[in-house]
């Protein structure tokens, strides 16, 4: 490749002997991950022989150069050897872009992004490194919410769970080192099980075009991925800590990797986090405390054609659900909302009593892939998780001690994917899954089940091709097809099964009677399709547009399905149906980007209409022996979501920089003509950063966070008789919470011990005024305030 | 080409993993922890029958409402009462009493009522530290009256309390009785 650029040089270079030899060619170097000014870079002209260095600024010059195409070597004692071909003509100006970090080497160096981008015509939102590390001590749903579009759907403050564009759940596909997590995402209350710090690199996808993720994506695509490795001979990692003041914690987190040149690799990562309770301004937050421990392997062979490598991460989670949510009916519910503060506050402590959640989850991946010249690159995973859930409720005598929810959730999955330059400009992604699930809910829990046993099929097959069609337009189409079969044993109650018809419906499918309750064996089959299609157009240098038009088609999942019963962590009674189907989402999303260093925007208005919408809401007040509990039911709609998400970055002085984001999303109901309920309400926010990479790379900023009142949400009150008053009150679960303003400060320096170590030293504040709020996302804002004011200090060391 | 050996082997497992897939059916569970029934007998002090007021929800949390058996009061009688839970959804009914009482201090009874009527209650048990736990207790029946009187056992209240509204906690009974004062 290189000889023949040489070739291709040395030709043109001949043929421009007789021209103007006097242009110039000067630009800055800087860090491809933080856009740091990178110095003592050397540079190269192959033709020439001329080498300079870049000064303190980053910045290079050559002179006496002629209109011709040169080959650039550039080279830095932390990073690979890269090569470039540029164009002179007159007096020229080039940046260019290397891998500093050591720890983030590419596995093959190659021009552009160190991660390679997911989809074409969506555009990506994206967290680095850095911004990742000052969440260290956080979750993954807290670092994806910094980013436009993205909020979160909150059970207290550490079971927080990505939303994007106002979906969540199982509209959400998270993709962990190109794993489907398979964590029983269904549960509004369930947190991805990724710790955030295996992580190096998270992109976000509003909305389903990436089809090789899955088909049913109607809210968006995460991937998680972690770092690759330099294909030389190398030893280096780091360490982080963070210490907080609010939940009196800490957490740990190191990462080894030792790379040889022959290509074989291995990374070595851990974690341990562990906080008490958190406060809110004013009190304590009884029993919010967590636990946290996880731990990754990888270990891989990598070269240029081919190359494998065997991941493993163990995840393991204790969540304290904070003591005054824990209710029984509706009555206590009543004295919960009214009282302004939790009805149980207790002392600080580390330990995490009931109700709590534990849960752990496995992750095994083995992959490989090898390319063939003229046919692409082919590569085949299997990946098995397991994922164990327990919930523990506040429970009576010789069952105190039992968890009231213990599911196992075992899947396996084979992908065979071909990635194929067809033609000039012509790329294909093809592929084929397999997937096998197993579903057991533990009987000796004393309750009844949440979710059946069930065992699970799935075959997709898809294929994405781009055209590069002119150097300005770019065009992408796409289709997937995905079958699944449920085979399922569900126990319903009697009494159940008949007042929803389901013996004169699906007599066919009870297996056995017993006193009081039926079990049937439902076997399920859906058959869902999904496209995309899609543009990108570049203009006037830096002016980006994109288009693109997704069909997400989304099984029910086992929740919608089969849920009948009480949800103790909701205090309601949910109830699903057996008889719905898949739902179908059309979403087209426009985006105006504008990519420059000085001043870059990008506007993202989208319009997402979902047939056969799955909601649950509350239909009735069921009396019993432990008081009145609402009644939801789970109902088919056609919805609608629109919105619009803005972004943009103004530098408007040297080193400084103001951040600014706008989110608004509007869900509707269109066959009831009302709002949709747990939609985010507008939020803005605008951050003043300033950093100076000559003085120790000193980075300070403050951050204004403004969340509107959600004005448009569904009445879901309802009335319950009291009989302490004899009358009959409304239970108000309906009414947003007020608006609310958040300030957050940041700041860190980097201190360089010697020449492979660097230490980096942080102080962080959020809710830096103690504001008292509450946000209408989070599903325990009737019990308590949000989190107070908290100190993080963090220490970073490189080596 | 020794990779590719190893990852056929791996899809060989993996199949292997799908195909031994077992198809028995699973067991049944029974609710262990329910009250299904709350009996409360109120025995006059001078002697006489003893009126008994029950509450009986068989299917927990199912559809069905839970059946009410009431009983009226003679007026200016004081009456001893006691209280029984019941799990009747095992075939040997479950005493969830001895449970609540074991465990006193994570438990109270509160006694409301309504509509004028002309009641009045005083706790006769108390738990491990001294305070209310209500198992028992002392009902007088005033002049004649009518309304409601209603139980409520909380589970893990603070304690001591005012009075349900600062109780905190969880409901895991509540029985509302119509009744009468004659």
């Amino acid at each position: 490749m290189r000889n023949s650029a040489f070739l291709i040089l040395l030709f043109s270079s001949i043929t421009s002997l007789s021209q103007n030899c006097n242009n110039s060619l000067s630009g800055s170097v800087t860090d491809i991950h933080d856009g740091q000014l990178l110095t003592g870079v050397t540079l190269i002209v192959a033709e020439t022989d001329q080498a300079v260095q870049t000064d303190f600024d980053g910045t290079y010059s050559f002179s006496n150069l002629c209109n011709a195409t040169y080959y650039i070597q550039i080279s830095h004692p932390y990073c690979l050897t890269k090569g470039f071909t540029v164009k002179v003509f007159g007096d020229t100006k080039k940046s260019f872009k290397l891998e500093h970090h050591i720890e983030e080497l590419n596995q093959i160096t190659i021009e552009g992004k160190a991660y390679s981008n997911k989809s074409k015509t969506l555009l990506e939102s994206s967290i680095d490194k850095d911004k990742l590390e000052r969440f260290s001590s956080g979750s993954l749903g807290d670092a994806l919410k910094s980013l436009s579009g993205v909020s979160s759907l909150n059970t207290g403050n550490t079971v927080v769970k990505p939303m994007i564009n106002g979906l969540h759940s199982s509209r959400v596909v998270i993709i962990n080192n190109g794993v489907r997590m398979e964590d029983q995402e269904w549960g509004a209350e369930h947190a991805p099980n990724i710790d955030i710090n295996s992580v190096n690199n998270l992109t976000v996808l509003k909305g389903a075009g990436a089809l090789q993720f899955g088909g049913d994506a109607v809210g968006g695509v995460i991937i998680a991925e972690t770092s690759k490795v330099p294909v030389k001979d190398s030893l280096y990692g780091k360490s982080l800590m963070t210490v907080a003041s609010n939940g009196q914690g800490t957490a740990l987190s190191s990462k080894l990797t030792k790379s040889y040149q022959n290509g074989w690799h291995t990374t070595l990562q851990g974690t341990l986090k562990r906080f008490g309770d958190f406060e809110a301004p004013g009190y304590v937050l009884s029993n919010t405390g967590i636990f946290e421990r996880s731990a990754s392997l990888k270990v891989g062979f990598n070269r240029f054609d081919y190359g494998m490598e065997a991941y493993y991460s163990v995840f393991k989670n204790e969540i304290g659900i904070l003591r005054a949510s824990h209710l029984g009916g509706a009555q206590d519910q009543i004295r919960a909302i009214e009282s302004t503060i939790p009805l149980t506050i207790k002392d600080f402590t580390y330990k995490i009593n009931k109700p709590k959640q534990d849960v752990s989850h496995h992750l095994a991946r083995l992959k490989a892939f090898k390319k063939f010249d003229n046919f692409g690159k082919l590569s085949l995973q299997y990946d098995f998780q397991k994922n164990n859930r327990l919930e523990f409720d506040i429970r009576r005598g010789d069952d105190r001690e039992k968890p009231s929810v213990d599911l196992e959730l075992d899947t396996h999955t084979v992908l065979l994917d071909l990635e194929s330059n067809l033609t000039d400009g012509m790329t294909l992604k093809s592929g084929i899954m397999t997937r096998y699930q197993k579903n057991v809910a533990n009987p000796n829990t004393g309750v009844r089940r949440l979710i059946p046993d069930y065992e699970m099929y799935d075959l997709g097959i898809y294929f994405v091709v781009d055209y590069q069609w002119n150097e300005q337009l770019l065009l992408e189409a796409g289709a997937r097809y995905d079958y699944s079969y449920m085979d399922v044993f569900k126990f319903y109650r009697t009494s159940f099964w008949e007042s929803r018809n389901y013996d004169q419906l699906f007599p066919e499918i009870v297996v056995e009677e017993f006193a009081t309750q039926i079990l049937s064996n439902p076997q399920l089959n859906f058959n869902n399709g999904s496209a995309t299609l899609g543009a990108t157009y570049t203009f006037a240098e830096d002016y980006n547009l994109f288009f693109n038009y997704s069909v997400a088609s989304r099984a029910p999942n086992p929740s919608e399905l089969f849920s009948e019963g009480l949800h103790h962590s909701a205090s309601r009674i949910e109830i699903g149906d057996l008889r719905f189907n898949s739902e179908i989402s059309h979403k087209v999303s426009l985006t105006l980007q504008r990519d420059d260093d000085n001043f870059s925007y990008s506007v993202t208005p989208y319009i997402n209409t979902v047939s056969d919408f799955i909601i649950i809401e509350p239909v009735d007040v069921r009396q019993t022996i432990r008081g009145n509990f609402q009644v939801w039911e789970y109902r088919q709609t056609n919805a609608q979501l629109l919105g619009v998400d803005i972004d943009a970055s103004f530098a408007f002085a040297e080193n400084c920089r103001l951040n600014s984001q706008f989110s608004l999303v509007k869900g509707y109901d269109r066959t009831l003509n009302q709002p949709l309920i747990s939609i985010p309400p507008a939020n803005i926010s605008n951050e003043i950063v300033y950093q100076n990479s000559e003085f120790n790379n000193i980075r300070l900023s403050l951050q204004s966070a403004y969340n509107f009142k959600q004005n448009d949400y569904p009445d879901t009150n309802f009335e319950v008789f009291t009989p302490e008053t004899q009358t009959w009150q409304m239970v108000d679960v309906s009414s947003t919470p007020d608006a609310y303003h958040l300030l957050n400060f940041n700041s860190s320096i980097d201190i360089n011990i010697n020449q492979n170590s660097k230490l980096t030293v942080g102080l962080g504040i959020t809710n830096l005024l103690n504001t008292s709020y509450r946000n209408n996302l989070n599903r325990l804002r009737y019990y308590a305030d949000d989190l107070g004011r908290n100190f993080l200090f963090n220490l970073k060391i490189n080596y | 080409m020794k990779n590719m050996k190893f990852l056929t082997a791996t899809v060989f497992v993996s199949l292997l993993f799908i195909g031994c897939s077992d198809d028995d059916a699973p067991e049944a569970v029974n609710e262990e922890e329910v009250i299904t029934t709350l009996t409360v007998t109120l025995v006059p002090e001078d002697g006489g029958t003893a009126v008994i007021l029950q509450s009986r929800d068989l299917d927990g949390d199912g559809s069905d409402v839970p059946v009410i058996t009431t009983g009226n009061l003679a007026a200016n009688v004081t009456y001893s009462g006691s209280i029984v839970l019941l799990n009747e959804t095992e075939e040997e009914p479950e005493d969830i009493t001895e449970e609540v009482e074991e465990k006193s201090d994570e438990h109270q009874f509160f006694y409301t009522t309504t509509g004028g009527l002309n009641v009045s209650t005083f706790y006769d048990n108390f738990d491990s530290n001294g305070y209310y736990l209500g198992t028992e207790f002392t009902l007088v029946a005033g002049a004649a009256s009518s309304g409601t009187l209603t139980f409520t056992l909380i589970h893990e209240p603070t304690k001591p309390n005012t009075g349900l509204e600062d109780a905190g906690g969880g409901a895991d009974i509540i029985a509302t009785f119509d009744v009468s004062v004659q």
